[in-house]
C-alpha cells in the first residue's frame, strides 16, 4: 500500500525532469568482447553477456576474479580496454533518453556532512518530498533529518539503497552491497531488494562473494573466473523463495562446486 | 530518594566546570598572599590586587581600550591578508595537479624562513610602520593555512567523489557538496593553529616599534617599572588567545556538527 503509494509521486515529479516515458521500463545490457587490464594483467578478457530486461542477475566469483570490475566497467567507472557496453531500452533503443543507471558501493559513501534526506536527494533540486518517499520505501523516513554517523552499517547501506532509487534505476547495479553486514541485517537487506525489484520491476546486477546470496536473489547466477564467464545458470526457483529450503541448497552446492573446484570437469550450462 | 541523586549529580557537574580553573585561582590566591606577606617585592611582581587596579585605571582612562582597539585590528588585518591567501592558494594548489608543480615547491621553500627571521628585512622594506607588522603577521598566517588546506583537499575521500561523480555532480556543485566539506575539518585545524600564532607575531611585532597597542603598552610601562601595566598586558595577551580559541572551537563546532568528534 505504502509503496504504491511512492510510486504515484515519483511519477508526478518525473514529469518536470528530462523527457522520459512515465513507465520507466527496465533496461536491457549487452556486453561485446569487454576487455580490462591493469598494469599488464588481464582483469577482464572478453567477456560477452546479455541481460535482459527485468531480469536479476548475480555475479559471484573468487575475489579478484574481475567481478567487481566487470560491473564499474557496466557503470562507466572504468573505461575497458576493448569491447562494448551496451545498455538501452526497447527493441530500437529509448529515442534520445539514456536510461537511468545507478550503483551501490560496497561501502555506503554516505556524505557524512549532510544529513540522510540531503544524502538521498544528492543531484536532485527540490526533490525532498520523493526523497522522503525513497527513505520510506526503505523503512528510514523517521530519520531523514539525522546525520549519517548516528546509523547503523545496515541502515546507512538503507540510505545508499534510497539515494539510488530516488532515480528511478531502469538498471541497477549492486556491487557487493551486503559484505559488511551482519548475518540477520543481510536477510533483511536481501527481503527488502528484493521486494523493490518485484514492485519497481528494473533491472538489477549483484556482485556478490556469497553463494547463498545469489541463490535466493537472483533468476541467473554468473560466474567469473579469470576475467572470462566461466558459469551461466538459471536459477529457476519460484518466488517468493523458502530461505534454506532444499531445492535452494542443491543449488548452493552445485554453484559452490563450481566456486571452488576450478579444476573439476565443467558441464557446459 | 530521587532529590539526593539529582543534586549530587549537579554539584558533580558544577565541580567538574569549574575544574580547569582550580589551578589558575589557587596560584592568583599564593600569589596574593606571598605579596601581602612580603615575600614578593612589587618591583618583581606587583600583587594581583594592584593589577586589578591598573585594569581598573587604564580601562576607565580609555586608553586600554584604544591600545585593544589597535592590536585587535592589526590581528585582524593580518590575519584576513595570511589566511585568506594561504587559503586561497592550498584550494588552488589542492585542487590543480599543474598549479602544485607549479608553486609548491617555492612555498615550501619560503616556508622554512621562520617569519621572525624577515625582520630585519621587512623593516628595510616597509619600515618601521603598519605595512611592516601587517607583512610579519601575514606570512607567519599564511603557511599553517596553506598547508592545511592543501593536505584536507588531497585529503578528501575519493570513494566520495567518485560517488558524487555518478549522481551527476560536477564542478562548482562537486567542489561545493563534497571537496571542501571534506578538506574543512583540516582547514579549520590549520585557522586554529594560524589564531594562536598571530598573537605571538603581534607580540614581537608591537614591541619592536608602536605607537600604540598592547604591545607598546607593555613595552612603554617598562621603561616606568610599571609591573602592574605589563601584567595587564600579559593577561590581555592571554585572554585574547584563549578567546581566539574558543571562537576557533565554535567554529569547528559549528561547521563540523555532523562529526561525532566535535558534539
Amino acid at each position: 500500500m505504502q509503496i504504491n503509494r511512492i510510486e504515484e509521486t515519483e511519477v508526478s515529479h518525473a514529469a518536470g525532469r528530462a523527457v522520459r516515458s512515465p513507465e520507466r521500463p527496465p533496461a536491457h545490457l549487452t556486453l561485446r568482447g569487454l576487455t580490462k587490464r591493469y598494469a599488464g594483467r588481464t582483469v577482464l578478457d572478453g567477456v560477452d553477456l546479455t541481460i535482459t530486461p527485468g531480469e536479476f542477475v548475480a555475479i559471484v566469483g573468487r575475489s579478484g576474479c574481475g567481478k567487481s570490475t566487470l560491473l564499474r566497467a557496466i557503470a562507466g567507472l572504468e573505461r575497458p580496454d576493448a569491447g562494448h557496453v551496451g545498455i538501452g531500452i526497447g527493441a530500437g533503443g529509448g529515442q534520445n533518453a539514456a536510461p537511468e543507471v545507478r550503483m551501490m558501493f560496497q561501502d555506503p559513501r554516505l556524505l557524512p556532512w549532510k544529513t540522510v534526506l540531503q544524502n538521498v536527494a544528492l543531484g536532485l533540486q527540490g526533490a525532498d518530498e520523493r526523497a522522503r518517499a525513497a527513505l520510506a520505501s526503505v523503512g528510514l523516513a523517521a530519520r531523514a533529518d539525522d546525520w549519517p554517523a548516528v546509523l547503523s552499517g545496515g541502515q546507512r547501506q538503507r540510505v545508499a539503497l534510497a539515494r539510488a532509487l530516488v532515480h528511478e534505476p531502469q538498471l541497477l547495479l549492486l556491487d557487493e552491497p551486503l559484505g559488511a553486514l551482519d548475518a540477520l541485517t543481510r536477510i533483511e537487506m536481501q527481503e527488502l531488494i528484493e521486494a523493490l525489484w518485484t514492485r519497481r520491476g528494473f533491472t538489477a546486477v549483484l556482485v556478490t562473494h556469497d553463494v547463498q546470496e545469489a541463490v535466493v536473489l537472483a533468476d541467473r547466477i554468473l560466474l567469473i573466473e579469470e576475467g572470462r564467464l566461466a558459469l551461466d545458470l538459471d536459477v529457476g526457483l519460484v518466488r517468493p523463495r523458502v530461505r534454506g529450503s532444499a531445492e535452494q541448497g542443491a543449488l548452493e552446492r552445485r554453484v559452490l562446486e563450481y566456486v571452488l573446484g576450478p579444476q573439476r570437469e565443467r558441464i557446459s550450462a | 530518594m530521587h532529590a539526593g541523586p539529582t543534586a549530587q549529580s549537579t554539584l558533580r557537574r558544577a565541580l567538574a566546570g569549574f575544574a580547569p580553573w582550580a589551578l589558575p585561582v589557587l596560584l592568583v590566591a599564593a600569589w596574593e598572599g606571598a605579596a601581602r606577606l612580603g615575600w614578593l617585592s612589587s618591583r618583581v611582581l606587583p600583587e594581583p590586587w594592584a593589577v586589578v587596579k591598573a585594569f581598573h585605571d587604564l580601562s576607565s582612562s580609555g586608553e586600554l581600550w584604544h591600545h585593544l582597539g589597535v592590536s585587535l585590528g592589526r590581528a585582524a588585518i593580518g590575519f584576513g591578508l595570511g589566511a585568506g591567501l594561504g587559503l586561497l592558494l592550498g584550494l588552488v594548489n589542492g585542487s590543480s595537479r599543474r598549479a602544485a608543480t607549479l608553486l609548491d615547491t617555492t612555498l615550501q621553500m619560503i616556508r622554512n624562513i621562520p617569519a621572525l627571521a624577515l625582520i630585519p628585512l621587512v623593516i628595510l622594506w616597509f619600515g618601521i610602520d603598519e605595512a611592516a607588522k601587517q607583512f610579519l603577521l601575514a606570512t607567519g598566517v599564511f603557511f599553517p593555512v596553506y598547508l592545511n588546506t592543501f593536505h584536507g583537499i588531497r585529503s578528501v575521500d575519493a570513494g566520495l567523489v567518485e560517488m558524487a561523480k555518478s549522481y551527476g555532480l560536477s564542478g562548482w556543485s562537486l567542489y561545493r557538496d563534497v571537496i571542501l566539506p571534506g578538506a574543512l575539518p583540516s582547514i579549520l585545524v590549520g585557522f586554529r593553529f594560524a589564531l594562536g600564532l598571530v598573537w605571538v607575531l603581534l607580540i614581537v611585532a608591537e614591541t619592536i616599534s608602536s605607537q600604540d597597542g598592547i604591545g607598546y603598552m607593555t613595552m612603554n610601562a617598562r621603561e616606568f617599572l610599571q609591573t602592574d601595566v605589563v601584567l595587564v598586558g600579559i593577561l590581555l595577551y592571554a585572554l585574547l588567545g584563549k578567546a581566539a580559541d574558543v571562537s576557533a572551537r565554535g567554529l569547528e563546532r559549528y561547521f563540523l556538527r555532523w562529526n561525532p568528534a566535535y558534539r
